[in-house]
């Protein structure tokens, strides 16, 4: 591609350059993702969290399912798995438990996360396995066409509700506090500081941590429900949105056009499954228990 | 390499098939599994569960087979060597992630305990039935290896094998136990573990700037890493380039996809694991695996003291079928007789191979029980007459 | 002199507007020109209000734009 640069009626030093691109894999530009459309916007936020946490980016490993947000990982210049549709965080387990030194980030979509993966959510949750999951909620399937998802709220139209949707929808961050995440927050695309904010706090907290973003899908959501463009969301997003840091979570659940609490909601220390798992063989086995060494060292 | 002596439990032992099963992962290296109990399967990590800790390393149960099969696969891309362990109905749902496993080339091991089916079926007694399942199963084309022992000992003996199949080919290893063999209880020998061998994983040795992780070596194998190592990679079940970047368009997959068969020609012909009797005179052969084997040994005995020159073919590994043995020897012998605890799977792969030049028999036995020998020895009259 | 500069990459955009609504001091404005893909990239109208705080990089969705302080 063409990288040209404007004209500016200014100098650019020539050692600027995108922050972002460090932790991309520029040779994948441009990306899949529609014009309006928010998912890059939380990249840029997610790169910015890693860079203000200092984390050693060769042991942050991001692992998506599948749908537009799972082509996260793919995007990312870290080790980075786009594993099967819901599975996400299970592989995550996989590889945290056997290799604890890695940071590992579960990036996937609202559909993926709550709906074919919910199961995997609410059990990693319980367990409070050091993960770090991010839920980019554009309220629908993008990538299929935009059906209904557990997130749709009522009253939407979608691909598979032509006259509206009458199910109740899941409100993300009271089930995932319920299931027992040790930190969760909402943000918008919106909110890109506070975002990248949160970000980094999880990143820098032990546990189960759960961040929802809601997200402009202009192609198949906001057109499909005459909302305007990725633009007017975001204003949208501007307008509705009220910060309630530590507001109860069976509050915030999400309408059509309704108000958008955010904030950080919950903050809390549970002991983790290592620690568990340390404190109940020891307890058990006594000397005998040996340590976890799941790596095979010379193999 | 021998196996790490803090995982073998060197001695003569009397153990189930299930329990030996769980022995044989950790000679050979297995630090990590993911289960969900399911019958007569759960006694593998009900073992694992109870070793692990003492041994170092994870058993985690899952809240079901998807996520077992998938944890494994994190684990692997971690580090570790991992398996999975089920029967039919979990069988099934872990297809889904034994294609990932194929498509990904992770190396890893599902075990498959079998019980009669289809659905609920028969929970505690057995079948061979999944034969079919355990090479289509997944969507779309890929390939796999299925290692079908018929006694404790082999339930060792053929896991450590598993194990160092799936590190050398990058492919995920099925090992099709039955009921019967599953919950036998015999004699079991574990060898010292400097006379088990080990295979260890293909890391690569460049730097991650010469590296790409899907990049075949002759053997149409790829090397690998692991995370955490710097090599920043990327791994997905998209139809994928060298570099393990999603290509969707046809030349990628055509060479992917091929490749993803083609790896594992050298085990359908001469690195094919069975074991034979009484092929050079045979004008009968009897092909058959697990339980059945032992079965059709008793029904071979019979036979050849009815003075018929019946000969066995023992599959050991059932998947890639070892065509090119099974086409030699329909070119001298009469007929095939492919008893078997389902209504026809393998005996199809044998008539394909036997190609019209011998004919091919099936015994079929819908699940539940073992045909009685008789059953048996009457095919084999049969196909002679 | 302005505190800082926006830096863009007229082909990797597509013409979400985001950076142009939200710069908070005006910078950007969409231009009438179509790049390759044919979408109206952002152009500078008030190149010495840029702070370089760099929001527009943190809202572009295609990694297109940035800002930047000037060493002092």
């Amino acid at each position: 591609m063409n990288e040209t640069t404007l004209e500016v009626p200014y100098e650019i030093p020539v050692d600027a350059h995108n922050p972002v691109e460090p932790f991309l894999r520029m040779d994948r530009m441009p990306h899949i993702w529609c014009p309006g459309c928010g998912i890059g916007t939380t990249v840029n936020c997610f790169t910015r969290a890693l860079l203000d946490s200092k984390a050693d980016l060769d042991k942050v490993a991001i692992v998506s399912g599948i749908g537009c947000t799972g082509r996260v990982a793919g995007y990312a210049s870290l080790d980075s798995f786009h594993t099967t549709h819901g599975r996400a965080i299970p592989f995550a387990t996989g590889l945290k438990l056997a290799n604890p030194e890695l940071q590992v980030v579960v990036y996937s979509g609202d559909g993926d996360l709550f709906a074919i993966g919910g199961n995997h959510f609410i059990h990693a949750a319980r367990r409070n396995m050091d993960l770090k999951v991010i839920c980019v909620n554009n309220l629908t399937y993008a990538m299929t066409g935009g059906q209904t998802a557990p997130t749709t709220p009522s009253h939407v139209i979608s691909a598979t509700s032509p006259y509206g949707v009458f199910e109740p929808a899941f409100n993300l961050v009271a089930l995932a506090e319920a299931a027992g995440a040790s930190y969760v927050a909402r943000w918008t695309t919106y909110h890109v500081k506070q975002l990248a904010r949160s970000m980094e706090e999880v990143l820098k907290k032990k546990g189960f941590c759960f961040i929802e973003v809601l997200s402009p899908c202009p192609t198949l959501y906001q057109r499909r429900n005459k909302m305007g463009d990725g633009l007017d969301t975001m204003k949208f997003y501007k307008q509705a949105s009220k910060v309630r840091h530590g507001a109860p979570t069976s509050e915030c659940a999400l309408t059509k056009s309704g108000e958008i609490v955010v904030g950080k909601f919950v903050d809390r220390d549970r002991p983790g499954y290592f620690e568990l798992l340390n404190a109940q063989m020891t307890e058990t086995l006594g000397e005998r228990y040996a340590e976890p060494e799941v790596v095979c060292g010379n193999c | 390499m021998h196996a790490d002596p803090k995982g073998v439990l060197t001695g003569v032992h009397f153990l189930d098939g299930d329990h030996a099963c769980c022995e044989g992962t950790l000679a050979a290296g297995a630090r990590f599994s993911a289960g969900y109990p399911i019958t007569p399967s759960t006694e593998v990590v009900e073992r694992f569960a109870s070793r692990i800790p003492t041994v170092g390393g994870i058993f985690i149960q899952m809240e079901d087979e998807l996520a077992a099969s998938i944890a494994i696969q994190g684990a692997v891309w971690g580090g570790a060597k991992a398996f999975t362990v089920t029967s039919g109905p979990g069988f099934s749902l872990m297809m889904e992630h034994l294609g990932y496993a194929a498509m990904t080339e992770t190396p890893c091991v599902f075990v498959n305990v079998q019980r009669g089916g289809p659905s609920t079926g028969l929970p505690t007694l057995p079948a061979q039935a999944d034969m079919m399942q355990a090479r289509w199963g997944s969507h779309g084309d890929y390939g796999i290896i299925a290692l079908c022992p018929n006694s404790p000992q082999e339930c060792f003996d053929l896991t450590v094998t598993a194990f160092n199949l799936a590190e050398e080919f990058r492919v995920p290893v099925m090992m099709m136990l039955d009921e019967c063999v599953g919950h036998m209880t015999e004699k079991v020998v574990i060898p010292e573990a400097e006379r088990i061998q080990v295979t260890p994983r293909r890391y690569t040795k460049r730097q991650p700037a010469d590296f790409r992780l899907y990049e075949p070596l002759a053997d149409q194998v790829p090397d690998m890493v692991r995370a955490g190592e710097g090599y920043r990679f990327h791994v997905t079940g998209l139809t994928h380039d060298d570099r393990g970047y999603p290509s969707m368009n046809v030349e990628t997959q055509d060479r992917h996809v091929r490749r993803l068969q083609d790896k594992l020609k050298p085990l359908a012909n001469g690195r094919a694991l069975s074991e034979t009797e009484n092929l050079e005179d045979a004008e009968v052969v009897v092909v058959s695996y697990g339980i059945t084997s032992r079965v059709a040994q008793r029904a071979l005995q019979l036979a050849r003291q009815q003075g018929i020159r019946a000969g066995k073919f023992r599959l050991i590994s059932a998947w890639p079928f070892p065509e090119a043995r099974i086409a030699e020897l329909a070119g001298r012998v009469k007929a095939f007789v492919v008893p078997e605890l389902n209504l026809g799977q393998m005996v199809h792969e044998v008539a394909r191979a036997a190609a019209g030049k011998a004919k091919v028999m099936p015994v079929t036995h819908a699940g539940g029980g073992v045909h009685p020998p008789e059953t048996i020895l009457n095919a084999i009259v049969e196909a002679v007459r | 002199m302005a505190k800082g500069f926006v830096s863009i990459t007229v082909e990797r955009c597509k013409g979400c507007g985001f950076c142009v609504e939200f710069c908070p001091t005006h910078v950007l404005a969409l231009s009438s020109a179509y790049n390759s893909k044919g979408y109206h990239a952002p152009h500078i109208v008030s190149a010495e209000k840029c702070s370089g705080c760099d929001l527009c990089g943190m809202y572009c969705p295609d990694f297109a734009i940035f800002g930047a302080r000037y060493a002092r």
